[in-house]
């Protein structure tokens, strides 16, 4: 019996690039039993500037430039993008959750909600939306935090904040620039007592956000490893980042 | 109205001298109290020998203090119009500092009150709110910015009627080699948020006057603390009041302390805090 060959293009023919080998990537052989992989595409019209496939458990970053959108696409379903935001030319200046929380009024990130800086300005403006609501106040797993959810036994595990201070490392920055985050696909309710904890995502394969930068952004994500919530379905799985053009302009 | 310098004599450094030596002495509503022992507001049931710090803070004013391990802090809103900022620091390496997502989500709890770790992003215990008869608090929504206070207030500048949270934090920060890089989301105390269904934030104020929220340092503490208005206080004008704080030495939370294994998660924060407090001898 033969196994259908994995499709490394989406549905328009399209082939992300990947750093590891995508027919590996995108073989739903290596995860969990039932698991659907969809490229889907970008959310918005334009010219695609970059398209690249984040493997499971691996960081990535970017720049994307004022006026570009980043969609993300959920490839798996249900797998959490921690998501960092620096304006491009001071680093100093970075995504405050509580910012971005204070001037839209809401806990949640929806569509038209304005991802603000620590100096209230807008970094980014979420455009299009596949889900009911996205993730600010569950910040990221970590090796040491991970001792308190769930016990020492889990300290050889890798996690978002690791990833994070990698990525950030690139690019000169450390342990103070690593703040609370975003978190895509992730389902965190708060309830009317202030409990609140991650359940059961609301995502699915293929699901897409898509955020325009306001001005040139450096973007840092996490593609989520943690194994001990359902913050990934526990099934880590790839995540697909395409930055396109500017509205009305071809690549900048 | 008189001029300043009409009730000054300054005209030679012997004048000078006396003139600047004559003021010393004269009380101000806002002002520390040095020796802190001899604070006009003593802390009830605390022996004032063991207190350290004693202050009294100005409305749109701001403080800090490097303190000890198991130093108990108490804030207090005066008149009820004050809204207390803070950020919490590893003094001994202060790149590990207040995580408000962390602070959330591993208590499995938004709002704090009387238990609340408040965590470090390394999965220790910078803090315990160890007393809260306020209830008025807010981790969510941080403090005031610049562009935040101009908008809403038309000014937002340190000296100006109206200083913002991030700006007071700033030169707080820099008072201990601290960069505006180094302040985190703060979390704040007596004036609450909650959070509505659809996740929309609604704003619940102050619990009124003489209410105080009590801490105990988990670790060596840098302190810093603007009292400036809640960012998402629906009033137009710039209300705030005064703020006193006191600290004095107690104990850290160990081995058979209230909350040293009142829950899972926590209780490995206090292990993992004493077991670096130890191996650092702090």
């Amino acid at each position: 019996m033969t196994t259908p060959p994995v499709a490394v293009t989406d549905a328009a023919g399209r082939r992300p690039y990947c750093p590891a080998d995508l027919a590996v990537v995108l073989n739903p052989a290596h995860y969990a039993d039932g698991t659907v992989l969809d490229l889907a595409g970008p959310l918005v019209a334009g010219e695609i500037v970059l398209d690249q496939v984040v493997p499971a458990q691996a960081p990535w970053s970017a720049v994307v430039r004022a006026g570009q959108v980043l969609t993300i696409v959920d490839v798996g379903g249900n797998q959490s993008g921690d998501c960092l935001l620096y304006s491009a030319e001071d680093t100093g200046e970075r995504y405050s959750v509580p910012d971005t929380i204070s001037w839209s009024g809401n806990a949640y990130v929806r569509t038209g909600t304005v991802l603000r800086s620590n100096y209230g300005n807008a970094l980014a403006t979420v455009v299009a939306n596949e889900i009911d609501r996205q993730d600010t106040i569950g910040g990221a797993c970590g090796k040491e935090s991970n001792t308190l959810r769930y016990g020492y036994h889990t300290t050889a595990e890798h996690g978002c904040r690791e990833n994070f201070l990698a990525e950030a490392a690139k690019y000169g920055m450390g342990a103070r620039d690593v703040v609370s985050n975003l978190n895509w696909f992730m389902n965190v309710p708060i309830e009317a007592d202030g409990t609140l904890g991650i359940v059961d995502g609301i995502s699915g394969p293929g699901k897409r956000v898509a955020f325009r930068a306001e001005m040139d952004i450096l973007v840092l994500v996490s593609n989520c490893p943690q194994m001990n919530n359902p913050c990934n379905g526990l099934n880590p799985t790839p995540l697909r980042m395409i930055i396109t053009a500017a509205e009305g302009r071809s690549r900048a | 109205m008189v001029t300043p310098s009409a009730q000054h004599e300054t005209d030679t450094v012997g004048a000078a001298r006396a003139d600047a030596r004559a003021q010393a002495g004269r009380v101000a509503e806002a002002m520390p109290y040095l020796p802190a022992s001899s604070t006009p507001f003593p802390p009830p049931g605390v022996d004032a020998g063991l207190l350290v710090w004693a202050e009294t803070v100005a409305a749109g004013g701001y403080t800090h203090k490097v303190l000890a391990r198991g130093s108990r802090i108490r804030l207090e809103d005066v008149t009820g119009e004050a809204c207390a900022h803070v950020l919490l620091y590893n003094a001994v390496e202060p790149w590990e500092r207040l995580n408000v997502a962390d602070t959330m989500k591993i208590p499995w709890q938004a709002y704090l009150g009387t238990g609340h770790p408040l965590l470090s992003g390394e999965g220790r215990v910078l803090a315990t709110v160890v007393a809260d008869d306020s209830g008025r608090n807010d981790a969510l929504c941080g403090t005031s910015t610049a562009a935040a206070n101009r908008a809403k207030y038309g000014d937002s500048a340190p000296q100006g009627p109206s200083p913002s949270g991030r700006e007071l934090f700033i030169l707080a920060a820099a008072k201990h080699g601290l960069t505006p890089r180094d302040l985190p989301p703060s979390i704040s105390f007596f004036k609450g948020v909650r959070v509505r269904a659809d996740g929309g934030l609604e704003f619940t104020g102050s619990a009124g006057p003489g209410r105080a929220v009590e801490l105990v340092a988990e670790l060596p503490l840098i302190v810093l603390i603007a009292n400036v208005p809640h960012p998402i206080d629906p009033r137009p004008g710039y209300v705030s009041g005064l703020l006193r704080v006191h600290a004095w030495r107690s104990a850290p939370t160990g081995p058979g302390g209230r909350y040293w294994d009142a829950a899972p998660e926590a209780h490995r924060a206090y292990l993992n805090t004493t077991d670096y407090a130890d191996a650092r001898g702090v």
